[in-house]
């Protein structure tokens, strides 16, 4: 039940937004996301936007785990 | 893909490494059902060693609703009051029927996939209530509801309590945890901070899982009772600040019931506005529900990873995903379902 979703945010209008899902486009309510631009990647629950994926800290932080775990320190 | 399949090959090879390691043999809980789902589906559990246990928490919130609440709300339907709920609600057997079946029976019963529906039902049926299930991903969906006026009977309940009980309990002599991925989302990897316990918070691809079941292993040999999140694309240190302040605003924190592990101090989710609890609006009719009689079903033994769904001896025989004895059996991350899906 807890599962989400990415999507594509394709266009906004207050706390609605239009988002593709690799094809299947809906619209979805954003209320609980700030600062959401056309073209972030969003994480979608039951019809609500829950978090904007980052991925430049997602890949920094995810560089650092795999080095933490190639020199035995996590 | 490639690279994928790479990563979960080199992180065999560190999970091996690490559990040489070890001791003994360990056993770690999936907290969430949507990773049970990936490690049944991937059969991630045959590619471990032999003293790394995987066993399945009570990460289900369709499952660990109590029969009592869910008799409650199949009374409301069947004495008129219209009810809104997500699909997975629908088929979980009450003590006499579901809300399938109060809905067979002419009750105004409405399945939804987003609480945004619900307001649009309200046009017809002003008088609809929502009942809210599910952990801390799917509760702020039932705060915008009462936020919009529509009384919620809630029974949202929070994940670190339950974990708490787990470890108090020990029965299962779990020594780590994957924290569930969506869940923290919302609440942060700073929840779990008090625990004293080895924990991961996960993502849900097979490479994201052995990855977690790596570090877990690395953060369990070094005896640190710490938490790592391994699912920064998703999660982070604070969690979803926005929804935690409409989480706040609309539920207090109170005692809730739970499938299997009974009644657990602070861990559910309580209407604040009394006017906009549909526990307390109906009040009249509820009065009339009685405690529900026991089956034989072990649901609560499967949540606490006490039992493993195939030992429950209504497995497979009187309960299944068609005829479902269990909640288990219900919803498609309950344990007992995803078993029988993978043909265990």
């Amino acid at each position: 039940m807890c599962y989400a979703v990415p999507a594509r945010v394709l266009g906004l209008s207050g706390n609605d937004a239009r988002v593709d899902y690799g094809g299947v486009v809906k619209t979805v309510n954003v209320s609980l996301i700030e600062d959401l631009a056309v073209d972030d990647y969003v994480l979608v629950h039951a019809g609500f936007a829950i978090e904007k994926l980052s991925r430049k800290s997602a890949e920094e932080s995810l560089a650092l785990i795999a080095q933490m775990m190639w020199s035995g320190k996590v | 893909m490639m690279e994928d399949k790479r990563l979960c090959y080199s992180h065999l090879d560190s999970i091996r490494d690490t559990a040489g390691k070890l001791a003994g043999s360990v056993t770690l809980m999936e907290i969430c059902g949507g990773h049970t789902n990936v490690i049944m589906k991937y059969g991630i559990r045959k590619l471990l060693p032999d003293n790394v246990r995987l066993i399945s928490g009570p990460g289900c919130p369709v499952c660990v609703a109590s029969q009592y609440d869910i008799d409650c709300v199949i009374e409301l339907a069947g004495r008129g009051v219209p009810v809104a709920t997500y699909g997975d609600m629908m088929r979980v057997p009450g003590s006499v029927k579901s809300l399938d079946g109060a809905k067979a029976e002419g009750g105004r019963v409405f399945e939804v996939y987003s609480t945004t529906e619900v307001i649009k039902i309200r046009e017809k049926h002003p008088d609809i209530i929502f009942f809210g299930v599910g952990f801390e991903t799917t509760s702020p969906m039932s705060a915008f509801l009462i936020s919009n006026d529509i009384p919620v009977f809630s029974v949202h309940k929070l994940v670190p309590p339950a974990i708490k009980a787990l470890l108090a309990e020990g029965a299962a002599g779990i020594t780590g945890f994957i924290d569930p991925g969506h869940v923290s989302t919302i609440i942060g990897a700073k929840a779990y901070r008090d625990i004293k316990s080895p924990q991961v918070i996960s993502g849900f691809t097979p490479e994201q899982v052995l990855r977690s079941v790596s570090i877990l292993l690395e953060l369990i040999v070094d005896c640190r009772e710490e938490v790592i999140n391994c699912y920064p694309e998703a999660v982070s240190e604070e969690g979803n600040e926005g929804a935690l302040e409409l989480l706040a605003s609309r539920f207090k924190v109170a005692d809730s019931s739970w499938r299997g592990l009974g009644v657990l101090p602070d861990s559910g989710l309580e209407v604040r506005d009394e006017g906009l609890d549909a526990r307390l609006i109906h009040q009249d009719i509820l009065s009339g529900v009685a405690e529900p009689l026991k089956t034989g079903c072990m649901c609560g033994q499967v949540l606490k990873g006490l039992l493993e769904p195939n030992q429950c001896p209504l497995y497979r025989k009187e309960c299944t995903p068609t005829d479902p004895k269990g909640a288990c059996m219900v919803s498609e991350e309950g344990g007992c379902a995803i078993y029988y899906r993978y043909g265990k």
